[in-house]
């Protein structure tokens, strides 16, 4: 893996009103890692993941993605990432080709290009048999693999992950997590959040976010090791139950 | 008397099948949990418990009394806390639980007692709008407010989704609370590490339950032994794993990858080979499997029967 940094920041602060929601946030992604950015419900997650993406100014601090300023350039950083979420990715009355092409044409891509790489895709999800449907008509557990597809389907430097696997059945949740190492072998940044711990372990590194700040950052095992535990789940649950106290 | 019980239960909208043959029965004062992914037909089946669905075939009791004719004995006796958020979002928190109180012809100050250790945490906000609660608070209102008629019966669809690690803990302790006051609590939940917390489950996948038993029977019921295995890339010890000849599953556990094998594991064989991969560092070690294992045997070899 590079050293490059893809995502910088450097003292984020973001207030709503008087409330702090992102207090004095520092640290960095390294190009290709799989990063995990985890936090209690309220710990500020949201309105972090926001302002990298360009969708909010941060109140103070520096941010940088995939090179661009998250004051000035943020249409710059939208053209460079891919998003997903749980909630909502796809529209629901489109088939997955229709939902790719209007994906496709907001990033500029051609139509040929468009064509020929999502004929590509169908075929290396085993996608075929569901090509015509609507999204709707779709198991969730697909329509997600999916989502995850057409987020990168850009060839984005960056994808960020809103809890992409809530809900879904344990071997989906896995085939998801190959489709994410796939992306960061093939050099993609996954930048990732999610309640369940044990996906927490797959990251290169992960923050544990606790009342808008950044409890600790490190890989996985180090956490572990550091806090004399046994897994990420006893790590989480001791950093976020013990700032909740203070 | 069981608190539920249910017989060949099917549910269909239209072509879909949510509900297909399901039988259970859920005993009195258990605390009883459904797991499963979404789109499994947990939220279909908790509104056929709590009488705002009829099924199209299959008998069904709850609490003794049927939920298609004597729905309004039952609903006096039930307590129900939908998936998604259900109070009126203008009103404030004690007005939300005072409406509720009204409605089952109580008061809030009647059953203070059994509302007391959930209550005590939103009171200090109860002129605050429901709607500008936190997600947290929400979950502690709709709690309160399913409890607030002493309900011998309660059901809770997908309390915990959505909530981080730490809330979960402490939303499951107070069930277990109330579960020692006498209630009977149903649960669902997508969180498969859930169902150690339940005295027994039902795996629910597809419209058909795959177990129900308790959490520690579904385990030993694991068909094959278990290995988990590591090395630094990870991802290059699941490709190759996936790719012998003798690997019948491997799958992604945290800082494991668990693998079963086709007969008895030939420990040398592997490791040869996963050197001639590259793979030297691997280290494998004998492991007792959890819920999420067996779940996914039992749905491989669940579908491996529709295909036949």
């Amino acid at each position: 893996m590079s050293q490059e940094r893809i995502i910088e920041v450097e003292n984020l602060v973001k207030k709503f009103g008087n409330f702090v929601a992102n207090d004095h946030l520092t640290f960095h992604v390294n190009k290709g890692e799989i990063f995990g950015f985890l936090g209690a419900n309220g710990a500020g997650k949201t309105t972090a993941i926001r302002i990298l993406c360009g969708l909010s100014a941060p109140t103070s601090g520096k941010v940088s993605v995939a090179g661009f300023d998250a004051y000035k350039q943020t249409e710059k950083i939208k053209r460079n990432i891919g998003y997903m979420s749980q909630k909502f990715s796809l529209y629901e009355d489109l088939t997955p080709f229709e939902n790719i092409q209007f994906y496709g044409g907001i990033y500029g891509m051609s139509a040929k290009v468009i064509k020929e790489r999502s004929e590509k895709l169908f075929k290396r999800l085993e996608f075929e048999e569901f090509k015509n449907k609507l999204i709707k008509e779709i198991p969730l557990g697909w329509r997600q693999k999916l989502a995850f597809s057409v987020a990168v389907f850009h060839q984005p430097k960056i994808v960020f992950l809103d809890e992409p696997t809530g809900g879904v059945d344990p071997i989906t949740r896995r085939q998801f997590w190959d489709l994410i190492y796939q992306a960061a072998n093939d050099g993609i940044t996954v930048f990732v959040t999610t309640h369940y711990m044990d996906e927490a372990e797959y990251c290169n590194r992960a923050s544990i976010m606790v009342d808008g700040r950044i409890a600790d950052l490190d890989t996985p095992l180090n956490l572990i090791k550091k806090y004399n535990t046994t897994s990420m789940d006893e790590v989480f649950y001791l950093l976020a139950r013990n700032m909740n106290k203070q | 008397m069981d608190a539920i019980v249910a017989e060949k239960i099917t549910k269909q909208f239209k072509e879909t099948v949510a509900l297909k043959e399901v039988s259970f029965q859920v005993r009195a004062h258990e605390l009883f949990g459904f797991i499963g992914p979404d789109g499994a037909g947990k939220t279909t089946l908790f509104r056929l418990i709590a009488s705002l669905m009829l099924p199209n075939s299959g008998s069904l009791k709850v609490l003794g009394l049927d939920p298609v004719t004597e729905f309004k004995a039952l609903r006096k006796k039930l307590g129900y806390m939908p998936g998604r958020f259900s109070l009126y979002q203008d009103l404030t928190v004690e007005e939300n639980l005072d409406f509720y109180a009204t409605i089952f012809g109580t008061t809030i100050e009647e059953n203070y007692d059994l509302i007391k250790d959930i209550y005590s945490h939103i009171e200090p906000f109860k002129t605050r709008p429901a709607g500008k609660l936190s997600g947290g608070m929400k979950q502690k209102l709709a709690l309160s407010c399913a409890l607030i008629h002493k309900p011998e019966l309660l059901i809770l669809d997908e309390p915990t989704t959505g909530v981080d690690a730490v809330s979960r803990k402490e939303f499951w302790q107070m069930l277990k609370n109330l579960q020692k006051q006498g209630i009977t609590v149903v649960v669902s939940t997508p969180y498969m590490d859930e169902a150690a917390l339940c005295d027994r489950v039902a795996l629910i996948q597809k419209g058909s339950l795959l177990s129900v038993d308790t959490p520690e029977n579904i385990i030993n019921s694991f068909k094959t032994e278990l290995y988990g295995l590591r090395s630094v890339d990870m991802y290059n010890l699941l490709i190759q794993l996936k790719a012998y000849a003798f690997c019948e599953n491997a799958h992604l556990f945290g800082q494991y990858i668990h693998a079963s094998f086709k007969g008895e594991l030939n420990r040398n064989d592997l490791l040869n080979y996963l050197k001639t991969k590259g793979i030297e560092d691997v280290e494998i070690t004998g492991i007792k499997p959890g819920i999420e294992d067996c779940f996914m045997q039992l749905m491989v070899s669940n579908e491996t029967l529709e295909t036949v």
